[in-house]
């Protein structure tokens, strides 16, 4: 049956797109390729998300080699949910990107954009989907480079200084993940995530494992921009290309978090992470840290998208509080954030390149008065935003409701006064785009009133719905979120 | 029975009502006809659920899952009917004033105005009925956000500054005070549905219950407790029928009756007031009522006046509330209702005011009771029953609240409603006393009365005011209800 | 086992501080990618080395054939010799187009053009 193949037919449909693409040479049939991949990549994605909920955890054993010799992969309730966020957002942004695309990169190099698209996903859902330590590096770097090259087509000149940054930072995060991977390799002798947790309470000489975590902690909290780690992370969302700034906001920091999850919570547990080691109180400073001085950052910017970049980095703030209670409530807020937030920002980044399409920028000069130029535009914005602050009946109100719960329920009274004050912040930066939008004049060369192109605005359009229905019926998310903390501590069947 | 899709269609009426007043923008007539429509089959909706919740019915509707466990669920009690009635009553008189306003001021945007407005209304319907404390902060937000549009209506700096003070202190209070309380309380109790005794019973200690009833307090911002009392004043930059509608009665009654809310069903009158949690809440409304009617005294502006007049007022509903006697919860509640008419025909007097007269400032209206003698007739009429004198509603409201007080002789609260009423009557009398028997300077043009339909909503609710205290048996029963009386 | 039983290790923490130091402490962009190539290298023998036991032959199932040194580690270090090189020729591609846009590769000058930008 092909349903049981579903977890490498989801990593190798855009691995072996990405070349023919290549080869088509043609922008048109490489977004054909893409849209029908990302489809099928959906499509696959809920379906295990609906078996894993069904029945459990499922292994698939690449090549017919038993794990863990072959390379294994492990899809449960945690990495189907992060699958399909994954897939599912690069499927919405797809009918966005031609028309955003072609305004924004060269003709000739179009088709170079969908390969490279399609090798990020690729690795994305690879890292997601892997049970191998060393197989996820793979993936970390073939998601990283084609990241690299993504955000290096930016209009702005910026963007090739910002790439360069991000290959710096990032490479040296997958090296020293790799590291914290070898210690682990020395200290177990296997690479399978799964056989590893086995092995490690077994392992006499805890030192490798615990100089292991810090690589690992390190290396991976720059490639999800824990603060003060997060260096790369506002160049390379401001000048990238707008649906690629969609795409990687949505994803990218999101799949390295649940990373992070999966080593702390299912190959450490969270004896070794939590109690062994001081690793809570330490994400928990860095983490409030984040959401307060990001957020203080992302007040004074003076360009939309770098606004939103900073506030992505103190939102990754809220996903490692999560992590850092240690408990399963608060692993299951920290993945309802991570789901809530990934649909949010990628909403936010939609429309704000709607905004670069039709007011020829994102400085905040240029989105003056628009509340008047494109009003159904700037109405989504400021949904989004009260999605950013966490107010009722949008997406980001249920993960912080499930966070705050989580932290008092621990008893940690301080972490939850700091999530609801740095709500304030939010409230500041979303209103500085609220009183530009609404209470100053269009500029003089503003084009004339209207929306972007339905082919933009649609999908922009239908993330934010998406919001507004996470924030209304946010049982359901709460509901797999909390499965997905079980399927990752080991509590689930 | 009453079937629960009467309470969907309360709900659902102010928004379909946006819908076809957007749709009907480029002509301000249909616009304006939809509008009064909206309002007109809203105020029958709500009347048609009386009977039913008289009788003792509590119509109630689920509609789904928001968070697990906790569902958006509507249900109809005697406050919730009492308040969701003075709303969509005083909807309906204030349509045509608000049409004549923005009309006679050459307002701008005035289809997002009345889209707004609507939805303020739509928001306090679902706070009136709303089945639990997730469904009554869900519209709670709604209410802070869709009256900020109202509050910088005009754009200005001034307006944009008003604004940041609006949903910073309503906004903020509410995360930083009010999310926790309900938060907190769902893990103690498992629940956050309203029930009659409360949900709290025996899980929290005296001083938990007092924590967490301060939480509730400060986080309900909406009811201007001191400190957080100023957004009030600031957003009197807002035009006239939004101070007179949302910010005399909507908006304020709101948080009030959230207050009365969690006190009933939440902690549950006697439950608390074993507890005995609630003590400082008296003292610290107490010191609200008298500085807010200190501030009001010395304040010139008209409409500051009457902001901080509302802020004293609201204490005592919250002040009542804390008393935790039934009187005194009844009081609480015929007050929510006396308070709204008295105010609203305050504030209608004032927009009259600008808009004929452009007057803004108290002492401007030296014999302006000789051009203007409705308006300001009607304004005698609220300020009569602010003050708590008969003929007037004001007066039957205090008169439960005072018996409250004193049934648990509670001397301190006897004390300050009667320093208060001697303040009220040194804030509004010298305003009546200007405007009829101080000669009009010399050298200004008589003045002329304010366009019939502003007329005419200010006289229908300075009536209702004394009517309240004619026939005031209907509210008292209501209140009766909800006091378990 | 003393220290300098653990060379090996020695070695990797050597090569791995000066690759970082360079990548940290070089303005020149060229420079500083040559410092990752040397950062990464040190994965290198971090894996290589405890796989190679001495006296160990290749791992063939037979009787002559009884220590072998570990294949894996050799294999999977081929691999991120790969992911290396692909690394360092993109890092390098960026820093021709940057030195296209700019007209230098120097971190500073980079910056004090950025900030004329903004």
């Amino acid at each position: 049956m092909l349903s049981q193949h579903f977890p490498i037919l989801l990593v190798a449909l855009p691995l072996i797109a990405a070349p023919l693409i290549v080869l088509g040479r043609s922008g048109f049939l490489g977004w054909i390729a893409s849209l029908a991949v990302t489809g099928a990549a959906t499509l696959m994605a809920g379906a295990l998300l609906a078996k894993t909920t069904a029945a459990g955890t499922i292994s698939y054993a690449v090549g017919s080699w038993p794990p863990p010799w072959g390379i294994e992969y492990r899809v449960d309730a945690a990495n189907a949910l992060v699958a399909l966020l994954v897939s599912a957002v690069a499927l919405v942004a797809m009918p966005y990107a031609r028309r955003s695309v072609s305004a924004e990169i060269g003709q000739d190099r179009q088709y170079l954009f969908y390969a490279l698209l399609m090798l990020c996903l690729s690795g994305l859902l690879g890292m997601t989907l892997t049970g191998d330590a060393f197989n996820l590096f793979v993936f970390l770097e073939i998601s990283s480079l084609s990241t690299y090259v993504l955000i290096a087509l930016g209009r702005d000149r910026r963007a090739l200084t910002a790439a360069y940054q991000y290959l710096i930072l990032g490479t040296t995060g997958a090296t020293l993940y790799v590291i914290g991977v070898g210690m682990l390799y020395l200290a177990t002798g296997t690479l399978n995530l799964a056989d590893m947790a086995a092995r490690l309470p077994d392992v006499s000489d805890t030192r490798p494992g615990v100089a292991g975590l810090a690589f690992i902690t390190a290396g991976i909290g720059l490639k999800f921009a824990l603060f003060p780690l997060h260096a790369w992370l506002p160049g390379a969302y401001t000048y990238a290309p707008s649906v690629v700034s969609a795409f990687l906001a949505a994803t990218a920091t999101k799949v390295s978090a649940y990373v992070l999850m999966r080593l702390y919570f299912s190959v450490y547990g969270v004896d070794a992470v939590f109690r062994d080691m001081p690793l809570g109180p330490v994400l928990a400073v860095l983490s409030v840290a984040a959401l307060f001085v990001a957020s203080a950052a992302a007040i004074v910017q003076r360009d939309l998208k770098r606004l939103l970049a900073y506030s992505s980095v103190a939102q990754m703030g809220y996903i490692t509080l999560g992590i850092s209670l240690g408990s399963a409530t608060g692993l299951a807020a920290a993945v309802a954030h991570l789901v809530n937030h990934g649909v949010t920002k990628g909403a936010l980044f939609l429309l704000a390149g709607g905004i670069a399409l039709r007011a020829g920028g994102t400085g905040l000069e240029r989105v003056a008065g628009l509340g008047r130029t494109m009003p159904l535009t700037a109405f989504a914005f400021v949904v989004g935003g009260l999605s950013l602050i966490g107010i009722p009946g949008t997406a980001g109100f249920a993960s912080k409701w499930a966070l705050v719960s989580a932290a008092i329920g621990d008893g940690q009274w301080w972490v939850a006064a700091a999530v609801l004050l740095s709500s304030l912040l939010a409230v500041a930066y979303v209103w500085r785009f609220v009183e530009c939008a609404y209470f100053r004049d269009p500029p003089q060369d503003a084009p004339a009133p209207g929306e972007a192109p339905a082919d933009m605005t649609g999908p922009a359009l239908a993330l934010t719905a998406a919001v507004v229905a996470g924030g209304l019926l946010a049982a359901p998310v709460l509901e797999a979120s909390a499965r997905a903390a079980a399927a990752l501590m080991g509590l689930a069947r | 029975m009453t079937d629960p899709r009467f309470v969907l269609a309360a709900l659902a009426i102010p928004f379909a009502g946006i819908v076809l007043m957007t749709l009907a923008r480029h002509r301000p007539d249909v616009r304006e006809a939809m509008t009064f429509g909206a309002a007109a089959m809203l105020f029958f909706v709500v009347a048609s659920l009386a009977p039913a919740v008289l009788a003792g019915e509590r119509p109630a509707i689920t509609l789904f899952e928001m968070l697990p466990g906790l569902p958006v669920a509507f249900t109809v009690e005697p406050l919730g009917w009492l308040f969701a009635a003075v709303a969509s009553s005083l909807w309906v008189v204030s349509t045509p004033y608000t049409i004549a306003y923005l009309r006679g001021n050459g307002e701008a945007n005035q289809t997002r105005f009345f889209a707004c407005f609507a939805a303020s209304i739509g928001a306090a319907i679902g706070i009136a009925f709303a089945g639990n404390l997730l469904t009554l902060f869900l519209f709670y937000e709604m209410l802070t956000l869709v009256t900020y549009p109202l509050v910088t209506h005009h754009g200005t700096d001034e307006a944009r500054r008003a604004g940041r003070v609006y949903l910073g202190l309503l906004i903020g209070t509410s995360v930083v005070f009010f999310l926790p309380a309900l938060i907190i309380t769902s893990l103690l109790a498992g629940t956050l549905d309203f029930r009659p005794g409360g949900i709290l019973g025996g899980r929290v200690g005296p001083a938990g219950a007092g924590l967490l009833l301060a939480l509730f307090m400060f986080g309900i911002g909406k009811a201007a407790l001191m400190p957080f009392h100023r957004w009030l004043p600031t957003a009197m930059v807002a035009p006239a029928p939004v101070s007179a509608l949302l910010h005399a009665v909507a908006v304020v009654k709101a948080g009030v009756f959230c207050v009365v809310k969690v006190i009933v069903y939440v902690f549950g009158v006697d439950a608390l007031a074993a507890l005995g949690g609630a003590g400082w809440l008296t003292l610290v409304a107490g010191f609200t009522l008298i500085a807010a009617s200190a501030v009001a005294l010395r304040a010139q502006n008209l409409k500051r006046r009457l902001a901080y007049s509302t802020v004293s007022q609201l204490a005592y509903v919250t002040m009542a509330a804390s008393l935790l006697t039934p009187a005194a919860v009844m009081g609480a509640a015929l007050h929510l209702v006396a308070h709204a008419f008295g105010k609203i025909t305050l504030f209608f007097a004032a927009g009259s005011l600008y808009t004929a007269a452009h007057k803004t400032e108290v002492g401007e209206l030296d014999g302006i009771g000789r051009a203007m003698p409705w308006t300001m007739g009607a304004f005698a009429v609220g300020a009569l029953s602010m003050i708590g004198l008969p003929p007037m509603a004001g007066f039957v409201s205090k008169w439960y609240i005072l018996t409250g007080a004193m049934a648990v002789e509670h001397w301190i609260a006897v004390g300050v409603i009667a320093a208060s009423t001697l303040l009220n009557a040194a804030y509004f009398l010298p305003i009546v006393f200007r405007a009829f028997f101080v000669a009009p300077p010399a050298g200004e043009a008589p003045g002329h009365e304010a366009p019939a339909a502003m007329v005419i909503a200010q006289v229908l609710t300075a009536a209702a005011c004394v009517a309240l205290f004619l026939f005031p048996g209907f509210a008292i029963a209501f209140a009766k209800s909800l006091a378990g009386g | 086992m003393g220290l300098l039983g653990h060379f090996t290790y020695w070695a990797t923490v050597f090569i791995l501080m000066t690759g970082l130091y360079i990548v940290i402490a070089r303005g020149n962009l060229v420079k500083k990618l040559v410092g990752l190539g040397i950062f990464q290298t040190s994965v290198y023998l971090l894996y290589v080395a405890p796989g190679k036991l001495i006296g160990g032959t290749a791992p063939i199932v037979g009787g002559a054939f009884s220590v072998y040194s570990n294949p894996l580690p050799h294999v999977l270090i081929l691999t991120a010799i790969v992911v290396g090189v692909a690394t360092l020729a993109l890092g390098l591609a960026l820093v021709v187009r940057i030195r296209e846009a700019y007209g230098t590769v120097e971190e500073d000058e980079l910056l004090e053009a950025d900030a004329k930008d903004d």
